[in-house]
């Protein structure tokens, strides 16, 4: 992902993301207006490529869509409804921290690619797709206090542990013989 | 003439109401009662079943003055958007002083059927108590009860005869509210409990279900296991209508054995629900069924995979009704369109639509289902992808649609191929379909829709829109042309204030309008509430913002109104004003 915007935007205070995005976006009124924000991105995207699933909603941040009785929700979501695993994701360089949902996230790929929305003019994508390169290294901070590099373990234990999580800068973890070697990268997906 | 109209009024009002006995739709019983003083008379005194649409329109006293005779009464509490987590808890729809004042006018209350209302244990038993001939309480989407109330009722409403709990909230006491059912119960016709979530007491109900010889609608909960449901069938071999709960065994077992034998001699089984917990190797089993099926609701059944489904409904020639998740696809669908020539009614839910990697239906289903099945007249469908050209074909296939619900997974998703809106595929619905009387629509929408449904939907009732529209156009369009509209629901759409105020006196005409996430001021709403004093005009309001600041050119995040003859009603949260 090109690296817009790392001039003076990011010391500009405003609410919303760093580079612009498609998340969720406070307005002043503090409310969310997620289809504002995107009916602005169709009408200036104009034709989108074929076949492209419209990944721009970000779906499970709507209230009450689709339009699904609780009854049926409970039911049919495979109870994801249920649980919110928020955790702050805090990025070297970056003014403020994020949040982010584990229990929204299936597998590895799926964090990076939030993470990617989240932080996406810092290059994070580059730092988790391509590891050995890259300026950052992702961690967490796991139950018991310790950081820890991010894909070692299953998904699932992965969860049930991280308390936040850290995209750390290459040159901190000097010394530290970290070698990464795409870590995420070919980790399959857990059903 | 004269002669004509002079016998007319000289008609015994006896041979009046048994003229009237014959209506059985509460509209037909309405229009009757504004022919003339005297028809309108005999017939307030001979209504015996009363529709409530909003609970909020009227007043129970007012209610029972008005018919007297009431036996039978319908009533509906919140807006439908409830469903949807949009209404905050403790808003209202509160049962009880409808019972109170049932109870002190002492009626006969004999049917209650309830919808999004809030009831407690307390009122059950009430209701219980006091009145003896009480024979039939359905309740759909309701809350605020648990299993003691369902004991009350069990244990004294001696000529219970139908029990219908559909989706509602129920807190499980693990208490035996089923045992309660006295050994002198013996007329129950209906149970369904199927929404129960804990376990019942298994016995109980296998020796109810022997004593009640005129049960012919069963539909169980999830701890219900199979080698019960087997025992049940053998007793109640006259079922029309079953819905099982767990459906997992091994096949191989005298149990599974004995089932498909108890299967065989239900041979009135017309309508099969549940499989909340199933093993599709278990399946097989119901085949014998299939072939006389009118009614097949596998919507909450997630165990079972397309081709299992395929399997199933290739059997199901007759089916008239079929309520199923998205898992079928749209090849399973095309298998549908090919069988079920007698389909009516179509429901397609989504099963995970957050998973990833997920594909649900598509416009191919849909399109394939309407070319197979010449006469269905309502459908319900989630679907990942949406196309105008599918939806014009849809339209050409099949014009009698009366309810036409499009929910696309993604709300403001465009045509899949040209990207463009969705308007002119909802267009030609509107445009082909005379009798549409329900419609939902969904997708990437501007104002065009809008004239459409307004120039062309002349029986439309009822209308939900989200994420749609650019400006007020849109909804005037709605409200100048519908002119049977009665309900409308908006969310997240820019309509405000100059389409909100265009015509005031026509929400005394429909019986309530929402909107949520809108452009509409509360200076506006106030404007409205102040000229049309026959409306609560209600703002919810769960911020406290607001609460702080008398800004009226501020926007309102949710509002609701409706029409009541009653004034503002007394039982509204701090959140909600009316104003």
């Amino acid at each position: 992902m090109a690296k817009d915007g790392l001039g003076l935007e990011i010391t500009e205070l405003r609410l919303g993301l760093p580079g612009g995005g498609f998340d969720q976006v406070m307005l002043k009124t503090g409310k969310k207006r997620v289809f504002s924000e995107i009916e602005e991105d169709h009408h200036q995207n104009g034709k989108r490529s074929n076949g492209a699933k419209s990944e721009i909603i970000p779906k499970n941040e709507v209230v009450g869509w689709p339009p699904v009785c609780s009854h049926r929700r409970k039911i049919s979501f495979n109870g994801q409804e249920s649980t919110k695993l928020y955790v702050k994701v805090s990025m070297d360089g970056a003014p403020f921290l994020r949040k982010i949902d584990l229990a929204a996230q299936k597998c590895y790929s799926d964090l990076q690619l939030n993470l990617e929305r989240l932080f996406g003019c810092y290059g994070i994508g580059e730092a988790l797709n391509d590891a050995d390169s890259s300026e950052y290294v992702p961690i967490y901070e796991d139950k018991d206090g310790d950081w820890m590099l991010l894909g070692d373990v299953p998904w699932t234990m992965f969860i049930e542990s991280c308390k936040r999580l850290r995209i750390m800068k290459r040159t901190d973890a000097k010394g530290i013989g970290i070698h990464p070697k795409s870590t995420l990268k070919g980790t399959s997906r857990d059903g | 003439m004269c002669v004509f109209q002079s016998t007319i009024n000289y008609f015994p009002e006896e041979v009046l109401e048994h003229v009237f006995d014959f209506l059985s739709s509460h509209r037909d019983r309405n229009a009757v009662s504004l022919v003339c003083k005297s028809w309108c008379r005999v017939e307030r005194f001979s209504r015996e079943k009363v529709f409530v649409g909003n609970c909020y329109a009227v007043s129970p006293e007012r209610l029972l003055s008005t018919f007297p005779r009431v036996r039978s009464l319908t009533l509906k509490g919140k807006p439908h958007f409830a469903d949807f987590n949009l209404v905050p808890p403790d808003w209202g729809g509160y049962l009880h002083p409808w019972i109170d004042a049932m109870v002190k006018a002492r009626a006969n209350l004999e049917e209650l059927r309830l919808k999004r209302m809030v009831l407690s244990d307390d009122t059950l038993d009430l209701l219980a108590h006091s009145f003896p001939s009480f024979k039939s309480l359905v309740l759909v989407s309701c809350e605020g009860f648990t299993t003691d109330g369902l004991a009350a009722i069990a244990a004294n409403c001696r000529s219970l005869r139908e029990l219908d709990l559909q989706e509602n909230e129920v807190e499980d006491r693990r208490g035996q509210w089923l045992s309660c059912f006295p050994d002198s119960c013996t007329s129950l016709v209906s149970l369904n409990f199927a929404c129960l979530k804990g376990e019942v007491n298994l016995a109980a109900l296998e020796r109810l279900v022997a004593r009640c010889p005129n049960l012919r609608s069963l539909r169980l909960n999830h701890a219900v296991p199979l080698d019960a449901l087997q025992r049940i069938l053998a007793q109640a071999p006259h079922l029309v209508d079953l819905g099982t709960g767990s459906f997992v065994h091994d096949p191989d077992s005298e149990t599974y054995h004995k089932l498909k034998n108890a299967i065989q001699n239900c041979t009135s089984i017309r309508s099969l629900s549940g499989f909340l917990e199933v093993a599709s190797r278990c399946l097989p089993s119901i085949y014998p069924l299939c072939s006389s099926l009118t009614s097949l609701n596998l919507s909450y059944a997630p165990g079972i995979y397309s081709n299992e489904l395929v399997n199933l409904i290739r059997h199901c020639k007759k089916l008239e009704r079929l309520w199923i998740l998205d898992t079928i696809g749209d090849k399973g669908l095309g298998v549908v369109a090919s069988t079920c020539k007698e389909l009516q009614e179509l429901r397609v839910f989504p099963f995970d639509p957050h998973g990833v990697g997920y594909t649900a239906v598509t416009e191919e289903g849909l399109v394939a289902v309407s070319a197979g099945c010449p006469k269905l007249n309502s459908i319900l469908y989630f679907c990942q992808q949406m196309t105008n050209a599918a939806l014009i074909t849809v339209a050409k296939n099949c014009p009698n649609f009366i309810r036409f619900r499009l929910c696309t997974l993604n709300p403001t998703v465009p045509d899949a191929v040209t990207q463009l809106p969705l308007d002119e595929g909802f267009g030609a619905i509107v445009q082909s379909c005379k009798g549409l009387k329900r419609l939902s629509v969904s997708g990437l929408l501007t104002d065009q829709v809008f004239l459409y449904i307004g120039m062309y939907a002349e029986q439309l009732e009822m209308l939900s829109i989200a994420f749609a529209g650019e400006s007020d156009k849109g909804m005037l369009y709605v409200l100048n042309g519908c002119k049977k509209l009665k309900k409308l629901e908006i969310r997240d759409s820019p309509f405000g204030d100059v389409a909100l105020l265009a015509d005031m006196g026509k929400y005394e005409t429909m019986r309530s309008l929402w909107m949520s996430s809108c452009e509409v001021t509360l200076e506006a709403c106030k404007k409205l509430a102040m000229k049309i004093p026959r409306l609560n005009v209600e703002i919810i309001n769960e911020n406290e913002q607001m609460e702080a600041s008398t800004d009226d050119k501020q926007k309102v995040e949710k509002m609701y109104l409706y029409r009541t003859l009653v004034g503002p009603r007394k039982d509204a949260p701090a959140f909600v004003w009316t104003l």
